[in-house]
């Protein structure tokens, strides 16, 4: 029988720091350093290109172009929440952008053909997202072909139906008022301060409540300043935003007043809040992660890995719809084009700039969120400064190609720096 | 004494390829086996085939002495047989709790209970004597190799389990580690689990096994107490699956 008891150079204790703003900061700065950078790219690229646009055009920094950011980016963002949790477990969803079309039309034939409320035909573009989604993840999971050939069929079969559903390429427009007022009416200036109020405090009293109940255990806990600057921070950016979309951005306002925040913010927010919470904090959320990390390591943990495959693809389809539906009401209308062109790859783009890895394994719906505003203001910001199509392309292009670059770059430094 | 977990008649093919022909093994409780063959001898095989990863062509596997019927690795989980397998198999996107508690998170109403699952992961952990890992909220993909199989280790021995099977625990191991773990295995088997360890190290095997199972081309040459064989006899069943008396007759069939 061997006798090892006291191993020297071994003995290295449970030496958890002393939590404190200055520790978490030199932690996050050494997860940064060593490939693990979250949203930090789409933060800063977000700052440099407002300050860009702002410098080039005075007319990007209006309370009435900061509305529209949020309406123009909406549909896209939504369909890059639900794409997160494909790409969390490395898979990928070329067909969302026309999967979104398809519920669209499904929403505006509803609507307009056969009269239904509106309620009905949203639940059934809804359905119609959760069936596809059904659909591709069981191909992909249970009979195997890969999701890039699986959802890129898709993608042109869904183009078809598109044109199917729209009568061969004619315009469906749409009037419900409750559906048009989605992308296109804002809250009250009051309810916007209230929403604030509850979300600020809400979000104060889940983290204070955490850490003391973590720290009546003994475990380690979030100090108390990390949290007030949390807050603090959340609190000053949000307040700025909902006090700039309370501005009058009405070019006549004696004739019409134009104020608020715009609808879809609330309807985002929320939709963030819910991913986040079933992303983080059940079991489902975990065993996403696990499945995308290592799948063969959740299959021997007893993780049903086909089961959590098709939900992640019904996740995104049925997100694919929300989006839709939000470009629908935007446009009021739903041709060939809605969710066509570009939506998929900017979509994609949102999901990885924010940081979402395309290897699978790591992500959030957060990122979607930034990356999300990070297309929206390219394409705001181009537009303004009068360029046409083709550079957009051509810069969103470049801007997806890099965010890859340093999602690859930074999985390849976490490697040599032996984190992966 | 009935062994706590045995494995009798286990035929095991990959497709045209025979695995495994007719295999028998018996691990007692508060013993450790040691289980030891060639290099493709068919022990990382058996070990999945008692995990429920492949299923068995033919055999039985006997748990208390009763019949069990193991299909998935949560079949397996239920009845208090944990493996650590050779290659791990832990996520290294989650941390070192997640990685503990994968497949059987606590919760409280829908949410994960993060706060008890951390407090359990502590004292396993301690339990086991581990204080190598800085924060045990540390992700996996920052561990040491050592580390890693501490945490396979304390994984498996989280749940009660009444049957550890650790494969090749050892294998990228350094001499300190090496000897941390081969503690942990005689400790385990102290406590009162059963052990098997698959191992290629004679030192390390009869450093620490009581019983020893030597499989030669995927049939079971012997099983005999370590007290009884030596060095020599164990190497010759490994490379010619006979030893004197001991062993296959005829080259193969026992
Ligand atoms: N999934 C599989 N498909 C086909 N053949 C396999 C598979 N897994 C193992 N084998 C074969 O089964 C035989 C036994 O493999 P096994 O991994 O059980 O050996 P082992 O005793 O664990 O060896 P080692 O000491 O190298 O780990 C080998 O010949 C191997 O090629
Ligand atoms: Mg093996």
């Amino acid at each position: 029988m061997i006798k090892v008891k006291e191993l020297p150079g071994e003995a290295i204790v449970t030496a958890t720091q002393a939590p404190s703003i200055k520790n978490s900061f030199r932690a996050y700065v050494q997860r940064v350093r060593g490939g693990d950078m979250g949203a930090l790219p789409a933060v800063l690229g977000l700052v440099v290109l407002c300050v860009v646009f702002a410098v080039a055009r005075p007319s990007f920094v209006t309370a009435g172009n900061f509305a529209n950011l949020f309406t123009q980016g909406a549909a896209v963002t939504l369909i890059a929440m639900g794409l997160v949790f494909v790409l969390l477990l490395g898979e990928i969803d070329l067909s969302a952008g026309f999967a979104s079309g398809v519920c669209a039309a499904v929403l505006a034939v509803t609507l307009t053909s056969m009269g239904l409320p509106w309620y009905v035909c949203a639940l059934a573009a809804i359905v119609t997202g959760v069936i596809i989604g059904t659909v591709l993840g069981t191909l992909v999971a249970k009979v195997g072909i890969p999701s890039f050939v699986v959802t890129l069929a898709a993608f042109l079969a869904f183009q078809g139906l598109v044109l199917v559903l729209v009568d061969e390429g004619t315009n469906i427009s749409i009037r419900d008022s409750v559906i048009v007022a989605i992308a296109n009416r804002n809250l009250p200036p009051w309810l916007g301060w209230a929403l604030y109020a509850v979300c600020v405090a809400v979000f104060a009293v889940v983290q204070l409540v955490r850490a003391r109940k973590r720290a009546k255990r003994g475990l380690v806990a979030d100090p108390l300043s990390l949290i007030a600057f949390r807050v603090g921070t959340l609190a000053v950016l949000a307040g700025a935003a909902v006090f700039v979309l309370n501005l009058e951005r009405s070019r006549n306002p004696l004739l019409v007043s134009l104020t608020g925040v715009p609808i879809v913010v609330p309807l985002i927010l929320a939709l963030l809040v819910v991913w986040t919470v079933i992303l983080r904090r059940t079991a489902f959320g975990r065993h996403l992660y696990a499945v995308g990390g290592n799948t063969e390591a959740a299959r021997r943990a007893g993780i049903p890995v086909d089961r959590l495959r098709i939900s992640a693809f019904v996740i995104c389809s049925s997100m694919a719809a929300i989006g839709g539906i939000v470009a629908a009401s935007r446009a009021s209308s739903v041709d060939p084009n809605t969710g066509g062109s570009s939506v998929l790859l900017y979509a994609v783009g949102a999901a990885v700039i924010g940081g979402t890895s395309l290897f699978g394994g790591k992500g959030r719906v957060l990122d979607a969120v930034l990356g999300g505003a990070v297309v929206a203001v390219i394409e705001n910001g181009m537009g303004l400064m009068g360029y046409g199509a083709s550079v957009k392309y051509l810069v969103t292009g470049s801007v997806l190609l890099l965010a890859a670059g340093v999602d690859a770059l930074a999985r390849k430094r976490a490697a040599a720096a032996g984190l992966r | 004494m009935t062994p706590l977990l045995e494995v009798r008649g286990i035929d095991k093919s990959f497709g045209p390829v025979k695995v495994l022909h007719n295999v028998e093994l018996s691990a007692y409780a508060g013993e450790v086996t040691a289980l030891v063959g060639d290099n493709g001898a068919g022990k990382s095989t058996l070990v999945k085939c008692i995990g429920g990863i492949y299923p068995i062509d033919a055999g039985t596997i006997f748990f208390d002495g009763g019949p069990v019927a193991i299909h998935t690795p949560r079949d397996a989980g239920e009845l208090g047989i944990e493996i650590v397998y050779q290659d791990l198999a832990l996520c290294d996107n989650l941390d070192i709790v997640q990685n503990m508690f994968l497949g059987r998170e606590h919760k409280r109403g829908l949410l994960l209970d993060e706060d008890t699952m951390e407090e359990l992961a502590e004292k396993t952990l301690s339990g086991l004597s581990v204080r190598t890992v800085k924060s045990i909220r540390q992700q996996v993909s920052s561990l040491s190799g050592g580390q890693r199989q501490t945490v396979a280790i304390a994984k498996a021995v989280l749940w009660n389990s009444k049957v550890v099977i650790l494969d090749e625990p050892t294998a990228a191991l350094g001499v300190a580690q090496t000897a941390q773990v081969l503690e942990l295995v005689r400790r385990l088997a102290d406590t009162g689990l059963a052990v098997v360890l698959i191992s290629h190290n004679m030192n390390d095997v009869f450093a620490v096994s009581d019983r020893i199972a030597a499989l030669y081309l995927g049939r079971m040459a012997a099983q005999v107490k370590t007290a009884d064989v030596t060095h020599a006899q164990v190497v010759e069943l490994i490379t010619a699956g006979r030893s004197g008396d001991l062993g296959l007759k005829n080259g193969v069939t026992p």
